[in-house]
């Protein structure tokens, strides 16, 4: 009963001092994102059973500057990576003689819809792949190359490169595909798993509390749409397992593997979380 | 109103009460553990370390984006040269009138006692934390008794 009371009290007084001028409040912005004129849905009803209404993209969040850093490929610092990329696709790596280009031809057109389609199931090794392990199973099964360690070599460039292709179409994973149901379902845990000394999960600041500044930053739901994203901070592109890796070190816990089975299904999860959002690969993030 | 000046009379209240509690405890030596802290009706009425803390420490510790890091998720005017105030909790102007100060030591010391067990306030002076918590810090808490006592004292002027 007493707890009823201080509730009571708590609300009361924290209405009667609302602190307007040190809080900048910033909702996500109301604006449309055109990519070189080509519109992105950038925000959109949520799919069956997610927790909120709408999904927004993380561009809404940010400044001005930086939103307007992704809507001109010119401008967007990410897109020399993309470039780089797009040199390693041509390149012959490997003792097969062979580059991606070799298999894959024009990823215009064959790369077109796996940005938007990935985590996919992969059978023969019973989890679901994202676009950093499907090109390193290439690399070594197709290529006679070394696989990339994380975050590293090619990595980063070629997997913008690829998701590039799909800009503009939006998200959507496949569940019904071999055992995807079930890593969704881890992964669904692990977001609302709260961990480390601070006692946090992704849901606490990116379901709970989006929209609203946490210091300086202005949170976002935590859309992976727009990965590989440029950050401003990092003068670099930032992986989603590097993204989720930070996210939960600053819990002060321990962080998983990249590319561990944890992280393969938080992405999953993650990325059907964002469905219906257009890939805006790279992204600008500040 | 009336609410408000009853939370006033009652932090005035507790706050003599305490000032007895602190008296007769001061040689306590060692601090309270964590896990032996006693919560009563929400609140811990005795100093975790058995001495008063220190408002200027505390605000300081407050202030810490390692320690308190508090302005991460509330505002606070008395802090208005600080840039960067977070929305994630209430303001806590006026904070040191709304609760007791044994009220204040519990939120400080475990905001699930208080609040909800959902709560994103984490608990600074408690071992009921998350999972994987990084290795070297198993066991420990994110303030000392000090530092939270510090803290406790610096939120009671803020009135
Ligand atoms: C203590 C708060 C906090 C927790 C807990 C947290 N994050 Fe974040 N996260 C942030 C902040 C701050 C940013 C940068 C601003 C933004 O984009 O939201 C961010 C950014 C992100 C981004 C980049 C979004 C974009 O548009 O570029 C992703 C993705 C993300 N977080 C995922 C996660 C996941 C998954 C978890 C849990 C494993 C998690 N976060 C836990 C605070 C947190
Ligand atoms: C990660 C976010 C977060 C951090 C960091 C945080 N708090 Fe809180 N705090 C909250 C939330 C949220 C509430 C409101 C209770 C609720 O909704 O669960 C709250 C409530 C409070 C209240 C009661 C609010 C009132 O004015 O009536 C006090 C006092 C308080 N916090 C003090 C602190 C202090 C002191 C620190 C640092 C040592 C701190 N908080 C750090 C999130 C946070």
């Amino acid at each position: 009963m007493k707890k009823n009371k201080l509730t009571t009290v708590l609300m009361v007084a924290a209405g009667l001092t609302a602190s307007a001028s040190l809080v900048v409040t910033a909702d996500p912005v109301d604006e449309a994102l055109e990519i070189d004129g080509q519109a992105m849905i950038s925000r959109t009803a949520a799919p069956d059973g997610h927790p909120l209404k709408e999904v927004i993209s993380g561009w809404h969040y940010r400044k001005a500057e930086t939103r307007n850093l992704e809507k001109d490929t010119f401008e967007n610092p990410g897109m020399l990576a993309v470039e780089q990329g797009e040199e390693i696709w041509n390149t012959v790596e490997g003792t097969a003689g062979k580059s991606c280009a070799s298999c894959h031809n024009d990823a215009s057109e064959s790369m077109a819809k796996v940005g938007s389609t990935y985590p996919k199931w992969n059978e023969a090794s019973g989890k679901p792949f994202n676009v950093e392990l499907q090109i390193n199973q290439c690399r070594t099964e197709n290529m006679g190359a070394e696989p990339y360690k994380f975050d590293k070599g090619g990595q980063k460039p070629l997997t913008a490169y690829i998701k590039h292709q799909s800009l503009g179409k939006p998200v959507e994973v496949d569940l019904a595909e071999g055992e995807m149901q079930k890593w969704w379902e881890s992964g669904k845990d692990l977001y609302y798993k709260r961990t480390g000394q601070l006692n946090l999960s992704c849901a606490s600041c990116h379901e709970k509390n989006n929209g609203k500044h946490i210091r300086a930053d202005h949170l976002s739901q935590g859309n992976i749409n727009g990965f590989p994203t440029y950050r401003l901070k990092q003068g670099t592109l930032i992986s989603v397992h590097n993204r989720f890796r930070g996210c939960i070190r600053d819990t002060r816990a321990e962080f998983p593997a990249a590319f561990s089975d944890e992280l393969m299904a938080l992405e999953l999860y993650v990325t059907w979380r964002g469905t219906g959002l257009s890939v805006e690969t790279p992204g600008v993030r500040q | 109103m009336s609410g408000i000046q009853k939370q006033i009379a009652a932090v005035l209240a507790t706050a003599c009460v305490s000032y007895f509690a602190v008296s007769t405890a001061v040689n306590a030596g060692e601090p309270t553990a964590p896990a032996d802290v006693k919560i009563e009706n929400l609140a811990i009425n005795d100093s975790l370390t058995g001495a008063p803390g220190d408002p200027a420490a505390g605000k300081k510790t407050f202030v810490n984006r390692k320690l308190g890091n508090c302005l991460a998720c509330h505002a606070n005017s008395d802090l208005a040269d600080q840039p960067f105030h977070g929305e994630v909790g209430p303001s806590l102007d006026g904070a040191g009138s709304r609760w007791s100060e044994g009220q204040l030591r519990t939120i400080v010391v475990n905001a699930k006692a208080v609040f909800t067990k959902e709560t994103v306030m984490p608990g600074f002076y408690s071992l009921d934390v998350g999972a994987d918590v990084r290795e070297d810090l198993i066991g420990k808490t994110i303030l000392t008794a000090e530092q939270v006592e510090d803290i406790v004292a610096y939120l009671a002027t803020l009135k």
